[in-house]
């Protein structure tokens, strides 16, 4: 196991399948009266949270503290970021005061990446940017396995935002890593450029149009899963679709396209990362249907962060070398 | 500064390496067979009859020697004792000189431990660590009328003050040894082999 997770290419097959199995009986936990293991007791784990969050920051601080960790939460407000101190010296600071791991959330792509260079604690990205969110691909793959098994051929169709989301990046990532077959489906304007040469290496289909996919038409397939993608209106200056409503009638999951999905296979899963667009992605009526795992979601979510915290802390300590600014002036 | 590790070496319950060609058998198949129907009976005896019994094996090969002793117990008493696995990862006190191991899901009986007798069943019993670790685990998961403790050997060299109510052997070994147990369920043969230290 690396260090950090920075991306979830970080992680091997046998990596992920070790903390999804680790996972499950973190989950175990949450069913019972002591919600409390010793595992990470002394250590130290702080969120830095550049950006808003509720499900995220919450998880982990709740996985932290059922590991026995001590957790600190840090927001860009409050913090003397609001000051104009740069990230480099935020990142330092709290390093310096010996903590075991940073758990970052920031608003730049490959902030957590370029925070791993400069400190010595283990890194995870809590969501960088439109980068990645390593850890919500493997809640999502922790959700789909418990309801459908081994995710090996699993048909799993991603709509929405595509462009401006990390937790797409993430699955695409994850679910490939599992084995699972992809669909991603998006207005030409939220499907990321260069997505042919990237949907080729990595190998899953692209689409314009959602109801051929749903509806397993030609080389489509019948579908597991459908994972819808909160349009993500404060990462978009407006122009990439007409209206809302215009929206919720091409790609939308909508009662009606919900109804056809269920008619083919009524047991395919319904996912939203959150938090949900009631009305404008998702109908109430998908949010709310027996299809829908997306509270399975969130309490995934807490295990599978207890079960990164323990893989990258738990273990044996690799003392890692001092910064050079650290060590500038040490006795030798 | 990493601390010198004091430990006796790991003592490998779950090595499924190869067992080393100097090793000696001290246990048979049939030897194997007739302590755990004499540990069933003890607990029975112990605990006048099945009621209230529950068997916790402790991953990985005291989970088939637990479903065993059930099974001898049932023959005697007519009666089915309820079997589970009590993983211990996350309580084990060496975590910090290991690479991670994967931690994995015990499996409580339904009726859970509350008010139960809670016999955990091992197949080595050393340095004591991994049952420390297992009351640990059981604190939090309950409170058992009382804990007893089975296991196939006993090789001495207790680091912490825990012993064992029934014990399939008593083996007399050096620190330099390795006590090699294999049991069919998980090895596919039933055997106790020692290896190492000076040939006697």
């Amino acid at each position: 196991m690396t260090k950090h997770l920075i991306s979830s290419a970080d992680l091997s097959r046998a990596e992920v399948e070790d903390i999804l199995e680790t996972a499950a009986s973190m989950h175990d936990l949450q069913r019972r009266e002591v919600k409390k293991v010793p595992t990470l007791r002394g250590r130290t784990v702080i969120n830095f949270f550049f950006e808003d969050s509720t499900r995220t920051r919450s998880s982990f601080e709740i996985a932290g503290k059922w590991m026995s960790a001590d957790t600190i939460n840090l927001s860009a407000k409050g913090s003397s970021t609001s000051k104009g101190e740069s990230l480099r010296d935020t990142a330092m600071t709290v390093d310096a005061m010996a903590v075991d791991a940073l758990v970052i959330r920031h608003h730049a792509s490959g902030a957590c990446h370029q925070v791993a260079q400069w400190v010595r604690c283990s890194v995870i990205n809590a969501g960088d940017g439109t980068h990645e969110h390593p850890t919500q691909a493997l809640l999502d793959a922790y959700t789909l396995r418990s309801r459908l098994g081994d995710l090996d051929g699993k048909h799993v169709v991603i709509v929405g935002d595509l462009t401006h989301s990390r937790v797409f990046r993430s699955n695409i990532i994850t679910l490939k890593t599992l084995g699972a077959r992809v669909t991603v489906v998006a207005p030409p304007t939220l499907m990321p450029s260069g997505i042919g040469a990237w949907s080729a290496a990595d190998g899953f289909a692209t689409s314009w149009d959602l109801d051929p996919v749903l509806d397993g038409e030609g080389e489509h397939g019948s579908v597991d899963a459908v994972m819808m993608l909160r349009v993500q209106r404060e990462r978009m200056s407006g122009g990439y679709f007409p209206t809302a409503r215009e929206y919720t009638v091409g790609y939308g999951l909508t009662r009606d396209r919900l109804e056809r999905l269920v008619a083919r296979n009524d047991d395919v899963l319904v996912l939203h990362p959150g938090p949900m667009n009631r009305g404008l992605e998702i109908a109430p009526e998908a949010a709310d249907s027996p299809q829908s795992v997306v509270l399975d979601q969130v309490s995934a979510g807490v295990a599978v962060r207890m079960a990164v915290l323990y893989h990258l802390l738990a273990g044996e300590d690799t003392p890692a070398p001092m910064p050079a600014s650290a060590t500038e002036g040490a006795v030798r | 500064m990493p601390c010198p590790d004091l430990s006796a070496p790991d003592q490998s319950s779950t090595d499924r390496s190869s067992i080393p060609e100097d090793a000696r058998d001290v246990m048979s198949e049939g030897d194997i067979s007739r302590a755990l129907r004499r540990i069933g009976h003890e607990i029975l005896e112990r605990n006048k009859g099945s009621d209230g019994l529950v068997l916790l094996g402790i991953p990985s090969r005291g989970v088939p020697l637990a479903r065993r002793l059930a099974a001898c117990i049932e023959e005697v008493e007519g009666t089915v004792v309820p079997v589970g696995e009590l993983d211990i990862t996350l309580h084990r006190d060496d975590l910090r000189r290991n690479p991670v191991r994967t931690a994995h899901r015990s499996r409580i009986p339904a009726g859970g431990i509350d008010d139960q007798v809670v016999v955990l069943v091992d197949d080595v019993l050393y340095s004591g660590r991994t049952i420390r670790a297992a009351l640990d685990a059981l604190s939090e998961l309950g409170r058992p009328r009382a804990v007893r403790l089975a296991v196939l050997v006993d090789r001495g060299h207790r680091e912490l003050p825990i012993r064992a109510d029934h014990v399939g052997k008593n083996l007399p070994t050096s620190s330099a040894e390795r006590v090699h147990v294999r049991v069919a369920e998980v090895d596919g043969l039933d055997v106790v082999r020692i290896s190492g230290g000076d040939a006697r």
